[in-house]
């Protein structure tokens, strides 16, 4: 593509980035106000939480402190055994959300001077409600010991928690990547079906089509801004968690960027395709909506696991981009993977990006029919 | 005519009316009256002034100064009575293209709060004037632009205002269409509606009875067609608009 | 002389309307053309025709010597078009636009300079402003600058003048006649009758048809019926008597005037205006004054789109 005309576009779109102010700012501060809200809203209420306990050694002391789960009517016991061996079968076939392991010496400590030492096992298959069980747990025992304390002696109960399936994840680790996924479509697929649509709405493309540039050109003159505004959109989603959250980022950032590159890449190719179909800019909007966002929040596993979506609706989420770059955040992130381990999702989402590119560039005539 | 409500057989009068966006003045010290059944034409250049003036006619926008009355209502604090009392039809965005002919004047008759009885009679007699009766059902963005003008101008007038702000009513009309435009806006003001209409045809300027010419946010003449042409030595309104506004340097600079 | 343009027997339609219906024409190089009609007429979809954006149902159309249809690439840098409403971008200053649409077309402003320069240096001094804070005339001038800075070998401008004053429109007319001056074949479209005069010839086009084509000043002289002018008293009350008429075939209000068109092409245009003032002062118009005139632009346009059948005769 002839440079001075490429360098025009580029500079002219971010001209137009630039000076809407007002979407300017929605648009930096979109991944930074979704991580927070994610991070903090996105921590569901749980009622009948299902306890087993493992009290090798039962007494008055441990019997009360069952009585005390049991009186906030939030849980239920549904074993009660001597052995931790009976936390892992009922894990497995999701029979309990959380276990309560008393110390064989907890209620002697508990008179004495030692502290009494309790362990917390929590089912954290799902890290938002896993958190929640913690919680809720944690509420009971520390209102306990309080009440004790307020009595003669210093009571001191320590607690140890293992998050089952999920070692250290909080939930906003899990969203991280998923945000990262939805900010992307937003600014990419949505801003660039609008930023086309308003072309033709104001007759511009009349005179690009016009002009000598061909389609594939006008197309990538106009989506190389995106990219750039994207990528900024990808740091900013980063730091927040970083710095808010304290998410951990355990893989390399290099690899992490270029697989963001390659779902904008998809993203914005979807825009185009998007505004190629719609006739006005709010169509154009609301399609972009309804085919990227939507699915992509959805149905990709970044709000409802896969696993627990139905049978049928399996297949569709394979369509999904975000699906496989939710994959592969978490795993450079969260696990430290590399693409060794992510190739083949790497592989997928190259042959989205090349497909839909292919048929964002067809889907551009050069003339008006 | 209905004179019966406004002051001294003005349907508009207006003295030193002044608008200032910071340090731009847009309207500077108009003073001008409109008689009541007057076609009056408000012309001037593009960023003369002419459409803030017209929003300050119409309750709009608030003047900086100055003081005007519109159907014998203050532009300052009776914008409501304003409102009510006249009809507005801009070159575009007057009707609703995805509702029907009826659907649209059954909506204005609504938002000036006709009987339902009242709009029935009154679509039935428009739809006949206009000759729109088999195509009541239709969507009016379908309707040739030149219908679509005839409409709007009736809908402006459902309500039965005492004035009516035309603002390019005819633009890109068909020469046939424009001129039965005009005798629809002749038939209103013999019917005692007074006419305030801008227009860029000159041809039309001269179907005014008197015209003002706005340069600079002033009004730089004020007078019958003929009148202008025998001051400015011209043979056309055309000339004489030429003339005053050729001068004009500061509506570019704005 | 060879032609820029050559249309023939093009037709475009869009569902059930027809567009265009079987035009065809010819432009001569380093003619000023003028399409004249309403909005609706088939003005814009000739124009797209012409720039490669739509491909004619039937008919062929030739730019420059290519055809629209095959070569399309060839014409693309060949042609400046100038859509109608100013394609410009709202958010960015004057020169940036220009900028912008220079470097489409693979160019620069400076090597296009010499050829807007007459037009541009006017608004050059706002060249920091937004285009949205433009006046009507200033856009046209942008928008015109825009589609010349490619130096092209015709200009295709879809009603540049709509929207915009008086004197603003008569400037842009004294800049396109320095433009042809210069050699540069230009097809322009307008809904303003008197504008064609402007031009070497015109096409009067309506409903998609083309109704006529000549030089402007040789369109009145077809009109094939008696046409008076009517001046004096009040103007709709005139109207009124004279539509009355048995004889009147049309009246019209014309400027300060009304036009009037009698039935009889056999009858002398004199005889009829003794007749029509005679009748007027039965009615009370004693102070009318009637006079024969020759028919302009906007008569025959109006006589053409009325469908009146003219007779046949004697259309002298």
């Amino acid at each position: 593509m002839n440079l001075n005309a490429l360098r025009a576009f580029v500079v002219k779109e971010l001209h137009h980035i630039l000076r809407d102010r007002q979407t300017l700012t929605v648009l930096l501060m979109m991944p930074l106000v979704q991580v927070i809200l994610f991070g903090y809203a996105l921590r569901s209420d749980v009622r009948d939480i299902r306890m087993a306990i493992v009290d090798p050694t039962p007494d008055n002391a441990t019997l009360e402190l069952q009585s005390r789960f049991l009186s906030t009517m939030r849980f239920r016991i549904v074993a009660t055994g001597q052995s931790t061996d009976i936390i892992e079968p009922l894990f497995r076939r999701d029979k309990a959300d959380v276990a309560l392991v008393f110390d064989p010496d907890f209620a002697s400590h508990l008179r004495g001077t030692e502290p009494a030492r309790l362990l917390i096992a929590i089912d954290a298959s799902d890290p938002n409600t896993g958190t929640t069980y913690l919680n809720y747990t944690r509420a009971v025992i520390q209102a306990y010991q309080a009440e004790l304390s307020a009595g003669s002696n210093q009571v001191r109960i320590v607690t140890e928690t293992r998050m089952r399936f999920n070692p250290t994840l909080e939930s906003v680790n899990l969203f991280v990547p998923g945000l990262i996924a939805l900010v992307l479509v937003l600014v990419s697929a949505l801003m660039t079906a609008i930023s086309l649509s308003r072309e033709k709405e104001r007759g511009t493309m009349e005179v690009l089509l016009v002009s000598p540039l061909r389609p594939q050109q006008i197309i990538v003159g106009k989506v190389l801004p995106y990219l750039v505004l994207a990528f900024a959109n990808v740091l900013t989603a980063l730091l927040a968690a970083w710095a808010v959250f304290h998410v951990p980022f355990r893989g390399s950032v290099v690899l992490l960027l270029l697989e963001s590159i390659l779902y904008t890449l998809v993203s914005l190719a979807l825009g185009v395709l998007v505004a190629a179909k719609t006739a006005s800019q709010r169509a154009a909007m609301l399609t972009a909506m309804l085919a990227t966002m939507l699915p992509n929040a959805l149905l990709s596993g970044m709000i409802f696991p896969i696993a627990s979506m139905p049978r049928w609706l399996l297949p569709v989420t394979y369509v999904v981009p975000a699906r496989w770059f939710i994959v592969i955040a978490r795993g450079i992130m969260l696990k430290g993977v590399g693409l060794g381990i992510l190739w083949r999702e790497t592989l997928v989402l190259s042959a989205m990006a090349l497909l839909l590119l292919v048929a964002a560039m067809r889907s551009f005539k050069p003339r008006m029919e | 005519m209905t004179a019966a409500a406004q002051i001294n057989g003005f349907a508009i009068d207006a003295q030193n009316l002044t608008r200032r966006f910071g340090s731009f003045i847009a309207v500077d010290h108009i003073t001008f009256d409109v008689k009541t059944g007057e076609v009056f034409g408000f012309l001037g250049a593009n960023g003369a002034g002419k459409t803030t003036a017209i929003k300050m006619l119409v309750g709009l926008l608030a003047p900086s100064e100055g003081v005007a009355h519109v159907a014998g209502f203050d532009v300052h604090s009776q914008r409501e009575q304003i409102r009510r009392n006249i009809g507005y039809m801009s070159q575009r965005f007057s009707l609703y293209a995805d509702l029907t002919v009826r659907e649209n004047i059954r909506l204005y008759g609504g938002i000036y709060g006709l009987p339902p009885a009242h709009i029935e009679e009154r679509t039935k007699l428009m739809l006949d004037t206009l000759g729109l009766a088999t195509n009541a059902d239709d969507l009016v963005g379908k309707l040739p632009l030149g219908w679509k003008q005839k409409l709007a101008f009736s809908v402006a007038l459902l309500h039965e205002p005492k004035i009516v702000f035309l603002d390019e009513p005819t633009g890109g009309v068909d020469p046939i269409t424009r001129r039965q435009f005009w005798e629809l806006i002749y038939a209103a003001a013999a019917r005692g509606t007074t006419v305030f209409v801008t227009t860029h045809y000159m041809d039309e300027a001269e179907y005014c009875d008197r015209i003002s010419i706005m340069v600079d946010g002033k009004i730089a003449a004020l007078g019958t067609p003929t009148e202008l042409k025998e001051r400015f030595g011209a043979d056309s309104v055309d000339d004489v608009f030429v003339r005053l506004a050729r001068g004009a340097k500061k509506g570019e600079a704005a | 002389m060879s032609n820029a343009v050559e249309l023939r027997s093009l037709s475009k339609s869009f569902e059930k309307v027809k567009a265009l219906d079987d035009v065809s024409f010819d432009v001569a190089e380093g003619e000023l053309f003028g399409l004249v009609g309403p909005d609706g007429a088939g003005k814009t979809t000739l124009f797209r025709i012409l720039t490669t954006l739509l491909v004619p149902d039937k008919g062929s159309a030739t730019v420059c010597g290519l055809d629209v249809v095959k070569d399309l690439w060839a014409i693309r840098s060949r042609v400046g078009y100038m859509p109608g409403g100013f394609a410009l971008y709202p958010d960015l200053s004057v020169a940036e636009n220009l900028e912008f649409f220079a470097a489409v077309f693979g160019t620069t402003v400076e090597k296009g300079y010499e050829l807007i320069a007459p037009i541009y240096r006017q608004i050059e001094p706002f060249k920091d402003r937004r285009a949205e804070a433009l006046s009507g005339g200033m856009k046209q001038k942008l928008a015109l600058s825009c589609a010349l800075v490619h130096r092209p070998d015709i200009l295709l401008l879809d009603e540049p003048t709509t929207g915009v004053d008086a004197v603003s429109r008569r400037e842009f007319w004294d800049q396109l006649g320095n433009l042809k001056a210069s050699g540069l074949t230009i097809v322009v479209s307008t809904p303003y009758m008197d504008e064609a005069l402007r031009c070497d010839r015109v096409a009067l086009i309506h409903s998609g048809k083309i109704l006529e084509i000549d030089p402007p000043g040789a369109v009145g002289r077809r009109y094939p019926l008696p046409l008076l002018s009517v001046t004096g008293g009040e103007r709709f009350e005139l109207l009124r008597a004279l539509r009355e008429f048995p004889e009147a075939h049309a009246v019209y209000l014309f400027g300060d005037e009304l036009h009037y068109t009698d039935k009889r092409a056999e009858v002398s245009a004199q005889a009829i205006a003794a007749e029509v003032q005679e009748y007027l002062a039965q009615r009370g118009h004693t102070d009318a004054q009637v006079a024969p005139i020759s028919a302009g632009i906007e008569d025959s346009f109006m006589e053409l789109m009325g469908g009146a059948p003219p007779p046949t005769a004697a259309a002298a």
